[in-house]
Parts: C-alpha cells; sequence; structure tokens
C-alpha cells in the first residue's frame, strides 16, 4: 500500500494541513487561504503564562481554532477523535489508513526523530498527516518538511501521547463529507471580521493591537526591571516566537497579506490588493524589528541604541496594522 | 518581503529549508524556500545556550551530591518535574523526591525500568553520573 498524498511544504503546521487535506479530497486551497478563513493572525502577550519561565507572545490564535473555522465555514464534515491509551489510538489510525483515509493528528515535536535536533522543544501543538502504512512505519506528510517522510509506529505513538501543556492525547481528525464545491466569498468574509475582532476590538489590553503596544511599553522598561542579561533573553524569545518556523516570516504578517491577495480575487474587490501591501509593510517592520533585536541579543547594538527604539518599532507595527485592519473591517461588514 | 531578499544563512536545522511568504516582481505573493536566517538563528542559539547551561549547573550539583542523575536526563531532555511526571506516570511530588540522591538510590527496578523507558535509555546508563554533558 502505497497511496499518493498531494504534500505540500507549507509555512504553518495547522494551515498547511488543512490545505493539504481538503486537497487530497479533491478541493484545492492554499495554505494562505485556509489561515485567512481560519482568522489566523492575532497578537497576544501573555506574561503571566510563562514557557522555560519566559513570557508567552502569540502572533496567531489558539491551536486547533483555525482548523475548526475553516472546517465550519466551509461546511466540510470532519471526525475527531481523541484516547486514553495508546494501543487504541494506533489501532484506530491502522483502520482508518486501512480504508485508505488519510489522517491528521496533533502530536509533539519532541519525540518525531525526522526534526532536525535544534528543533527539538517540548511544543504540543503541531499538526501532521499520515496517509498510508508500510510495515511497521507510518508514510506522514509533516507540513514543514520539504517532502513526506516514514515515521516508526513507536516513535509516532510517543508523539501522539507527548505530555505537558495542551497534551494531544492522540487527537486524530479526518475529512468524512466535503461540499460538492468550496463558496470561498462568505468564509473569506468570515475570517476577515474575525481577526479584525480580535485585533481591534476584545476589551483586554494584553490583546491585538493594544497588546502590542503594551508589550512595547513593557520591552521599554525590561533592562531596569530585569537587568540586561534577562531583558535579552526576553527579547531572544520574543524573536523566536516571531520568526520560528512555521510563522512564514514576520510573525504570520506575510502569510496573511498573501491571503489578502487571494481575497481580492475572490471577493472581487480591489481594495484588498492594497491592504495586502500594507500588511506586507508591517511584515517587513516586524523583521525590522528582529534585526535590531537580534543585533541586541548579540551585544553589537549600536551607539545610543537601547530598548526604547525597539519599543518605538513595535509602536509603529501597532499604528499600521491598526489603521490598516481598520479600513479592512470596514470592507467586510455586514 | 521580496522573493529576491528572502534569506538564505544556513540555519541550525541539518540543511533543512523552511517556506516563506515573498512578493515577486509583479507584486503577486509565492512560496519562497528559505535556508534560514540570522535574526532568528541568534535568537535560537542564545535559546539553546540558556539549555545548554542549565544542563552543566544541573550536573554539577549531580556531582556534588546535591541532586540524582534523574535531575540530569530531565534537563537534558527540558523537562521539569511536572512535565516528567506524566511521562512516569506518578505525581510530581515524587519525580522531586526522586531528584534527590537518597530517595534515588532506593528506587525500585520497575520504577528505574519506567524512568530509563523514557529517555530511551538503558537502565545502567540511566543510574550512571555522565563524565561529560550529553548534548545531543
Amino acid at each position: 500500500m502505497n497511496p499518493a498524498f498531494p504534500h505540500r511544504q507549507t509555512a504553518h503546521c495547522e494551515s498547511g494541513v488543512i490545505a493539504n487535506l481538503l486537497t487530497s479530497h479533491g478541493l484545492p486551497i492554499s495554505e494562505a487561504m485556509a489561515f485567512g478563513i481560519g482568522g489566523g493572525l492575532f497578537f497576544g502577550y501573555l506574561p503571566f503564562i510563562r514557557i522555560n519561565g519566559l513570557p508567552l507572545t502569540t502572533f496567531r490564535t489558539t491551536p486547533g481554532s483555525i482548523f475548526n473555522r475553516v472546517t465550519k465555514r466551509l461546511g466540510i464534515g470532519v471526525e475527531r477523535q481523541s484516547f486514553k491509551s495508546p494501543t487504541k489510538a494506533m489501532a484506530e489510525l491502522d483502520r482508518l489508513l486501512d480504508r485508505g483515509v488519510p489522517v491528521g493528528m496533533q502530536t509533539g515535536v519532541y519525540w518525531l526523530p525526522y526534526f532536525p535536533p535544534a528543533l527539538r522543544f517540548h511544543f504540543n501543538a503541531h499538526n501532521l498527516v499520515a496517509y498510508g502504512k508500510r510495515g511497521d512505519d507510518y508514510l506522514v506528510s509533516d507540513p514543514v518538511l520539504p517532502e513526506p517522510v516514514v515515521c516508526a509506529a513507536a516513535d509516532l505513538a510517543r508523539a501522539r501521547f507527548a505530555q505537558g501543556a495542551l497534551a494531544p492525547k492522540g487527537k486524530m481528525y479526518c475529512v468524512t463529507s466535503v461540499p460538492k464545491a468550496l463558496d470561498l466569498a462568505p468564509a473569506v468574509r468570515q475570517g476577515i471580521r474575525e481577526v479584525c475582532r480580535f485585533m481591534l476590538s476584545v476589551p483586554f489590553p494584553l490583546i491585538g493591537t493594544r497588546g502590542i503596544r503594551y508589550l512595547a511599553d513593557q520591552l521599554e522598561r525590561w533592562p531596569a526591571k530585569l537587568g540586561d542579561r534577562k531583558a535579552i533573553l526576553y527579547l531572544g524569545n520574543l524573536i523566536r516566537m516571531q520568526e520560528e518556523i512555521g510563522t512564514g516570516g514576520g510573525g504570520f504578517r506575510f502569510i496573511f497579506a498573501a491571503f489578502l491577495q487571494e481575497a481580492a480575487d475572490v471577493l472581487g474587490e480591489g481594495r484588498f490588493l492594497e491592504l495586502s501591501q500594507r500588511m506586507t509593510a508591517t511584515g517587513d517592520l516586524w523583521r525590522e524589528f528582529a534585526v535590531a533585536g537580534a543585533r541586541h541579543c548579540k551585544g553589537r547594538s549600536g551607539k545610543g541604541e537601547d530598548f526604547s527604539d525597539l519599543a518605538r518599532l513595535l509602536r509603529r507595527c501597532a499604528e499600521q496594522e491598526d489603521a490598516l485592519l481598520r479600513e479592512l473591517a470596514s470592507l467586510v461588514r455586514k | 518581503m521580496k522573493e529576491k531578499e528572502v534569506p538564505q544563512d544556513e540555519a541550525l536545522f541539518d540543511g533543512m529549508s523552511e517556506v516563506c511568504y515573498a512578493v515577486d516582481e509583479s507584486g503577486r505573493y509565492v512560496l519562497a524556500e528559505s535556508a534560514g536566517w540570522e535574526p532568528a538563528n541568534i535568537a535560537n542559539v542564545q535559546a539553546w545556550e540558556v539549555i545548554r547551561c542549565q544542563i552543566e549547573a544541573v550536573l554539577a550539583k549531580v556531582r556534588a551530591g546535591e541532586l540524582s542523575p534523574l535531575a540530569y536526563h530531565m534537563a537534558r531532555h527540558q523537562m521539569d518535574a511536572k512535565l516528567m511526571s506524566g511521562y512516569v506516570r506518578l505525581f510530581g511530588w515524587q519525580v522531586r523526591r526522586h531528584m534527590k540522591p537518597g530517595p534515588f538510590g532506593k528506587l525500585q527496578p520497575e520504577r528505574l525500568a519506567r524512568y530509563a523507558g523514557v529517555f530511551k535509555i538503558s537502565v545502567e546508563e540511566f543510574r550512571r553520573i555522565p563524565d561529560c554533558p550529553d548534548t545531543d
């Protein structure tokens, strides 16, 4: 058994898995489109959640929500299962694969043997697809990798039952029914509306463009509050969250800009193209922030360059995103 | 980001490239391969440096008889007591107890095997205090 699966390497695992799964069911859709419909773009600075003692910063919505929204908005039937027992979880996976159904799974990345060692952290919201079995090995389409890979059953079982925050508990999902044709336009509008709502009008100061400004204020005080060493660790962590594999660059801003381009075609509305360009510009600004921040981490920052310059860059990001998302919101208002 | 400007700074990922979104000359978005980006590399190296320091600090304490080999293996796998307890199906306080040399020495063979199994090593390797930190 060696079935074909339309594997594409994508920037982000969750939107990549949905795009590849839907494509395999005859509904070709790009990763950017899935990301946008799923309302993937976000910002949150949540210092009360610590990861390895460092405050959590996120540029995307909570894991799983992109998948849930895309399938709901496009009218795609999905069967989801979680398990207590690894044996049962693997048996159920085999049963579906026997029927020729590609199966998406949530896994941890720490135990995946094909991951480069430098990426092995205890991160549990990774997504991948198994689409076949050869002997005791699974054929795996991991959207972060250039090519499909083979993964031994024991390793996959371990990754599916990784422990810790967001433990996957063997979660798996497969597409059970698809509409005859995709009606993208309303889904695209819903996705954009959702992003605008979360980025602009959540009454909580740590989220959305307000959250970016809040982070800027905090970051400015890091050296005084935490000392230089810790301030640099915080900064490095922030850059990692923004630029690590899975973001497509610029904290998902570029993926979203790509989505806006597609949205322009779907909705027949040229103004999205201009907004896409402006989104690209904010992505570039985030990249500029990463460049300047990394210089600090290396101790190579120029004279007079300090954390308030970094904070200023962040405030510009917030300002630009705020303006462009407000315009975007006015284009998709009901 | 322009397609021509997609960074190709070699990353720490064994030559694996990642996908970036960039605009081509006509202004359309395309998927572009990136070998890596220096600012991201710096941040990643920094993260690993912190882990390496933690492992060395724990190893020094293990040698000084303040902590058990379990603490070393946990540090090596970036695990705290809570995470470890999930893998060995024990309580956090039990794991914290086993991180001390005294209680560690009295561990039953079954429990030793359970711990060693999580780290994918033999019980002998698990109990030995390593000569130098093994960072793979």
